[in-house]
């Protein structure tokens, strides 16, 4: 029987609750991401002149990621009438407004709504780059690109080295899926696939730290570069982060790390979210440990990797803690741990260390114990110093 | 329930929420055919086929708060209700991937009760969106079916709306039914809000699927999602507030059920109030209860990924111990149960 609208009065209100366990009231390293004042973004048109991946002297628009991303395909769908745009829910929007207004814009044949199947999509995709087109597929969530995923291993990556000498490649060719944990996603909206991806040669995956970032990234794939890309969206960002982003078309390399902070002593590896905590945690260890500089690289594109910006920067500090998402085991840190013990062994101070998910399921109430948080990082990068 | 729930949702007190009004006719019409033995594989919208099959409000209010009575061990989302007997399985977000599962699951019972000649048969009922058949799996899972002649009924429930996307971008022949032809199934399409015509409809797919050792049998309910896709959604973006209206008013399988028992004159203004009374009542209450219980314990995100803990997974607890010892101030463990030996 349906029940009568209940008066908001019959359920008292209560502050904000946590789904994953609130954050400690004497948190001092866990505290909520100040996104107003990282400086991880981009706050002010000026902080991008000095750098060399933006336009110079570019205009700029305060955007989030949402909206970064939006307007990369509306720049996209205006620089070649070979981009197409498609995925479930797309035509309204995205459930995550990356395609809003986009479908108006440019008309229902480049720009709409699939069927419900992500191996249809994916296949779609797939033949579309074949044939010519440029075909940017949105998965609504990385959870669900597992059906696809016979496509994007078997046959996207393998298609150039399939068709060898007939010369056809599927260059163009975009996967774009929202990952990453917000609180509350539990185990089917909160994974992080990339490592799934990464160990799969011929698509290369990508995850953006930023809107700037994410623009000039995706445009690289979409136009600079013919491998098929896996683009993965921390969904997090798309309100929360907000930063300055040039109006033009601009371009950032794929397989090119950016060392975001520099440093002497520690090298910190990371990519997309966790950059902040890292950050955060950076910021408090400087603190409590004057005279320490801890370098912070964003490894942008995860596979293939920019091997020799990480392997540099360890040269150099003799220390490296690799942080992500998701879990530890058989995880982008092994691989990069790896890679360090194999060309700085000699410059190694201490074992390079690994903060990540532990080897389980985003249960829903536990999520704040299973991924990394400030405290972890601070921990690895202390005991890593005072090795 | 939907209504407080959905508003408790809107005051940040659970995270998420999916409503099924509009769609309770074929929940609870379809579940009534079934017998407790057989089982059920359901997607995200059928609350009504737990509630016919004894899931109560306590086991409801708990899962929705992730408590430590909830049977998923506070994991899932909320409404990603499961229990053991009648069996209901835990719901899976990943659409369509049930359906394959129902069809061996089946096969299984055939199998089982083949086995066992006093064991009285049982069917796999399989409760899936129009906006799921479009996945690769419903395919498989129809085919499959067909070929090892399993005793499930998938049910699709049409909505007319996969989140934002109408049925007209979703296929363009004749509904799924038209489909069921393709495999070899019997197929009947029903009125989704008559909740008689529902039941009639599983009652009758039930006694086919049992019968020639076994077959399956596909039901279309139409229907309209009155409601948005669940509480991180806002369809008036996509379709207009009067469309909503005018199926509320005029096609309402509650609605449509009241009228029918008032006309046979086994329901009036009085009962509807005291039932609506008491059911509100029932409802904030294990809402209070359940919002009350702590957390099951840390432990509890370790366990169950293997039947046990791994070495390496132990370590990892350790180490989390470690942490949570040397940061105390950076932890709020009073929701879990046992705090931090919880862990141990």
């Amino acid at each position: 029987m349906a029940l009568p609208r209940a008066p908001r009065a019959v359920i008292p209100k209560v502050l904000r609750r946590y789904y994953s366990g609130a954050p400690s009231p004497a948190a001092k390293l866990n505290l909520p991401i100040d996104y107003k004042t990282t400086s991880i973004l981009h706050h002010t048109p000026s902080s991008l002149s000095g750098v060399s991946d933006f336009p110079a002297a570019a205009t700029s628009k305060r955007l989030n990621l949402f909206q970064a991303i939006n307007s990369a395909l509306r720049t996209a769908l205006s620089t070649s009438d070979k981009v197409l745009l498609f995925g479930e829910d797309v035509a309204f929007g995205g459930v995550f407004r990356c395609s809003m207004d986009l479908q108006t814009e440019f008309g229902s044949d480049r720009v709409f709504n699939t069927p419900l199947t992500e191996q249809g999509i994916a296949g779609f995709a797939i033949g579309a780059a074949a044939e010519g087109m440029k075909p940017v597929a949105e998965i609504q969530f990385a959870d669900y690109v597992f059906p696809a995923f016979d496509q994007i291993v078997n046959e996207a990556a393998k298609f150039r080295y399939r068709e060898g000498g007939t010369g056809i490649d599927v260059g163009g060719l975009v996967f774009r899926m929202p990952c990453g944990a917000v609180g509350h996603g539990a185990l089917y909206h909160s994974q992080s696939p990339e490592a799934l991806f990464a160990h799969i040669p011929g698509v290369r995956v990508v995850m953006p730290r930023s809107p700037a970032q994410a623009k000039g990234l995706l445009l690289s794939s979409i136009f600079e570069n013919n491998d098929p890309v896996v683009f993965l969206e921390p969904k997090i960002l798309y309100r929360a982060a907000v930063e300055h982003v040039p109006n033009e078309y601009y371009t950032i390399p794929l397989s090119k790390a950016e060392v975001i902070k520099p440093g002497k002593d520690l090298t910190i590896i990371s990519y997309g979210q966790p950059l902040y905590l890292c950050s955060a945690a950076i910021t408090a260890l400087e603190k409590t440990m004057p005279g320490v500089k801890v370098e912070l690289i964003d490894l942008r594109t995860i596979y293939p990797w920019d091997r020799q910006t990480v392997l540099g920067s360890v040269r150099k500090t003799g220390r490296a803690v690799v942080v992500h998402e998701s879990m530890i085991n058989y995880g982008v840190g092994a691989e990069i741990s790896a890679t360090i013990q194999e060309g700085a062994f000699l410059r190694l101070e201490a074992p390079v260390k690994r903060v990540a998910g532990w080897s389980t399921h985003t249960g829903l109430t536990y999520e704040q114990f299973i991924l990394p948080d400030v405290a972890r990082i601070y921990d690895a990068m202390k005991q890593t110093l005072e090795y | 329930m939907d209504v407080v729930m959905f508003e408790a949702q809107r005051q940040g007190r659970l995270s998420f929420y999916m409503v099924s009004a509009g769609e309770e006719g074929i929940a609870v019409g379809s579940a009534a055919a079934l017998t407790p033995d057989d089982v059920v594989f359901a997607q995200y919208r059928e609350a009504g086929v737990f509630q016919q099959r004894g899931f109560t409000l306590k086991n409801f209010m708990s899962q929705l708060f992730a408590n430590c009575n909830d049977h998923g061990r506070g994991r899932n989302m909320p409404v990603h209700y499961g229990q053991n007997y009648p069996r209901t399985h835990t719901i899976s977000s990943p659409l369509a991937t049930q359906i394959p599962q129902a069809a061996g699951a089946a096969y299984a019972l055939k199998i089982q009760d083949l086995q066992n000649p006093n064991q009285s048969p049982r069917i796999v009922a399989c409760y899936f969106g129009e906006g799921a058949a479009s996945e690769g799996d419903f395919h498989a899972a129809l085919n499959i079916a067909a070929t090892r002649s399993c005793p499930v009924v998938f049910l699709c429930r049409n909505n007319g709306f996969a989140i934002s996307t109408p049925t007209l971008e979703q296929y363009r022949g004749d509904g799924i039914a038209s489909r069921g032809v393709g495999y070899g199934i019997d197929t009947v399409r029903v009125d989704g809000n008559d909740v008689f015509a529902v039941y009639e409809a599983m009652k009758e797919a039930r006694e086919r699927a049992l019968s020639d050792g076994g077959r399956p049998v596909l039901i279309e309910a139409m229907s309209y999602r009155v409601s948005h896709h669940s509480t991180s959604d806002d369809s008036f973006a996509y379709r207009a507030r009067v469309e909503v209206e005018d199926w509320k008013r005029r096609d309402n399988p509650i609605i449509r059920l009241r009228k029918w028992l008032e006309n046979k004159g086994l329901w009036n203004e009085d009962l509807e109030k005291e039932t609506r009374d008491s059911l509100r009542k029932a409802v904030l209450k294990e809402f209070a209860d359940a919002e009350r219980e702590k957390k099951p314990p840390l432990r509890e995100a370790f366990t169950d990924v293997y039947e046990e803990i791994t070495e390496e997974a132990q370590e990892q607890m350790k180490e989390l111990k470690r942490i949570l010892e040397t940061y105390p101030d950076e932890y709020d463990l009073r929701p879990y149960q046992d705090g931090i030996k919880g862990l141990d």
